[in-house]
């Protein structure tokens, strides 16, 4: 009603930025986060069962009942050897499988290996698995940056190269590497494609074939797995299933928490950060707005007692700024999260390439719409708290001393 | 005659910054149709007891009734709504909302009154307009006309739901006398031919003097 509109307009600027600014930082930090978590939740398995080639826990002399009741020292616990094949796995993947908590549940054979191409021979590591399945449950396809998991699954003979290794040795797609076993078995594979996780190291060393194709190259049998790897719907209960495994099983079985326990510190900061900065903006703009209605009645005192002494109460005066404090609200708040949609946009479609991550080729941006809905809550609770102290003060103007002063 | 305005012992003390006794037991009654001035010295209390008569300051002491209807004691939100329906205020710098039209803030007060439709109150205030000879200027910024003009709009603002009494504070102290003159006969011709009541503070004696009566004030009290 009293709108002069510079001043308002100034106002609902800064609710504007306020909000775009928000908008535009929580979908960009959250969307980082996102693929940050999805880098290392999605590939890794969230129960890792494999066998551990450790010392017994009980030691044979405890078994001897005559000295039960004694101390006994032990000197040079050496492991007892035990194979790396996880005895029975078939049975415990289909157990898994039947488990409403699990996603999916897949055997992998990880095993050593040379490369060899004319006179190199290099040392590597070589992990049997299903192609699809990984597709399916650990976005496997993600880190294939030639050829794909489905040429995989489709050639019996075909292995899926560590790019630095395809590097290493100057092979490519199409090509052909021989591999020996450690017992010395060489067996000639052709390769369907390249793998690059973004790790150096790792990708230096790393193929992967078809599950059976490293079975027969082994010459062992269809049940012979060396690791289970299991997703599960709800990743909380990862620690508890994993002591049931281990319990369950005799196996060792280690949950992505514990197994990454540094990396979800690391996610908490950037969330706790990301959280107080928004916060910080939208009260920054809360206070703009604040400032701007507070010196408004400063100015309008002259007309706020013309209002009152023509009849108008304090709650018709109060009424006025409120609804002027709520238009400012909408307004700027209605504008941000358009700025905000068009900033995300923009940041969306801007390049961003890494070696780390051959399948992202631009900035992440989460457009969670609660987002939207979070700012344009605040931008109304927050203009209508910036509008409710100084129009509580005019409706307490006293129009008798504003007259008297003039 | 009936009463319009009556007060009953009226006493006012300010307390900042010392004890000071503003108002001394004040009985006037302002008969319909009367129009009555107020002078005295300055400092003795005449705009004191005019905001006090207009239900705008209620901090005193004794009665004060509008119609016969005693209004001390009432709650703020009453006293707006008998201030907006009965009380024409025209006060001596002219306090227009200077972003609004002319039209516009002769039309606030109704519009709060809300009593009749918009196109009625339109109507009615460019009849007010008409009456105070300033209808060509209904949508000018009230910013934008001289101090004459702006004291007419005042009164046409004040008239609008056609009051019980006017009241004003020195309207015509910041006029020259041409314009004074001019005030002054708008406010007798509508007191003759609308019986409305008028109590005007003035420091103008000839403006004084061509009214009904003259309520003369010293140092808080009424003395005739
Ligand atoms: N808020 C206040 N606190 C204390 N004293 C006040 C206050 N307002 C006015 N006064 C004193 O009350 C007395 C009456 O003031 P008032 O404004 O009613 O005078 P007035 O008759 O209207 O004078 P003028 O003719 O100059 O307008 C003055 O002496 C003034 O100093
Ligand atoms: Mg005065």
């Amino acid at each position: 009603m009293l709108s002069k509109l510079k001043q308002t307009s100034v106002a609902a600027l800064g609710v504007t930025f306020g909000i775009g600014a928000y908008i535009t930082l929580v979908c960009f930090m959250t969307g980082l986060n996102k693929m940050l978590d999805g880098l290392i939740l999605n590939q890794t398995p969230h129960i890792h069962i494999y066998n551990e080639i450790e010392p017994s826990k009980k030691q044979p002399i405890a078994l001897y009942e005559e000295v039960k009741n004694s101390f006994k020292v032990v000197h040079s616990i050496k492991p007892k050897q035990s194979q790396k094949k996880i005895h029975n796995a078939l049975p415990i993947v289909k157990y898994l499988k039947k488990d409403k908590r699990v996603k999916g549940a897949i055997p992998q054979i990880k095993t050593q290996i040379f490369y060899i191409a004319g006179s190199i021979e290099l040392g590597g590591n070589l992990t049997g698995i299903q192609p699809l399945e990984e597709a399916r449950l650990f976005n496997f396809q993600n880190y294939i940056v030639k050829g794909s998991h489905e040429d995989l699954q489709k050639t019996e003979n075909g292995i899926l190269l560590g790019s630095g290794v395809a590097s290493k040795m100057s092979l490519d797609v199409g090509d052909r590497v021989q591999i020996s076993t450690i017992k010395g078995d060489i067996f000639p594979l052709k390769i369907v494609g390249i793998y690059q996780s973004g790790l150096a190291d790792l990708d230096a060393i790393q193929s992967f074939a078809n599950i059976k194709t490293v079975q027969r190259i082994l010459g062992e049998a269809e049940n012979y797995i060396t690791d289970v790897n299991v997703k599960l719907f709800d990743i909380e209960v990862a620690y508890n299933m994993a002591q049931e495994i281990e319990t369950q099983f005799k196996l060792k079985a280690i949950d992505i928490k514990t197994a990454n326990a540094q990396f979800e510190t690391g996610t908490t900061i950037r969330n706790l950060i990301t959280y107080a900065v928004s916060i910080t903006l939208l009260i920054v703009a809360g206070f703009g707005i604040y400032n701007i209605l507070n010196m408004f009645i400063y100015e309008k005192m002259n007309d706020i007692a013309i209002l009152k002494a023509t009849g108008f109460s304090g709650k018709d005066v109060q009424y006025i700024f409120m609804s002027q404090a709520l238009i400012i609200g909408v307004v700027g708040g209605v504008l941000g999260l358009l700025i905000g949609f068009g900033l995300t946009s923009l940041i969306n479609n801007l390049p961003f390439e890494t070696e780390a991550l051959p399948t992202i080729k631009t900035f992440p941006v989460n457009f969670d719409p609660w987002f939207y809905v979070i700012g344009i809550t605040f931008a109304l609770i927050s203009t209508f708290f910036a509008g409710y102290l100084p129009s509580k003060k005019a409706k307490k103007i006293d129009p008798v001393n504003i007259i008297r002063g003039q | 005659m009936s009463i319009v305005l009556q007060t009953k012992n009226i006493n006012k003390y300010f307390r900042k910054p010392v004890l000071f006794h503003v108002l001394k037991n004040i009985n006037i009654s302002i008969k319909k149709g009367e129009f009555a001035s107020i002078m005295g010295k300055s400092g003795c209390g005449k705009s004191t007891l005019l905001y006090i008569l207009s239900t705008m300051d209620t901090d005193y002491e004794g009665q004060l009734y509008l119609n016969n209807e005693l209004l001390t004691g009432q709650n703020h939100n009453k006293l707006s709504c008998i201030r907006n329906k009965h009380i024409g205020f025209v006060f001596q710098f002219h306090y227009l909302l200077s972003e609004f039209s002319v039209l516009e803030n002769v039309m606030l007060p109704a519009k709060k009154l809300g009593e009749k439709s918009f196109e009625e109150i339109e109507h009615e205030a460019m009849q007010k307009l008409k009456i105070l000879g300033i209808e060509h200027l209904a949508l000018k910024r009230a910013s934008r006309i001289s101090g004459g003009e702006k004291q007419r709009v005042a009164i046409a603002r004040a008239l609008i739901n056609n009051p019980s009494i006017i009241m004003g504070d020195e309207p015509t102290g910041n006029l020259d006398s041409h314009n004074s003159e001019n005030v002054f006969n708008i406010f007798k011709q509508l007191c003759d031919e609308q019986g409305l009541s008028l109590l005007i503070v003035t420091h103008d004696e000839d403006f004084a003097k061509k009214t009904d009566r003259i309520i003369t004030m010293s140092d808080g009290e009424i003395i005739s």
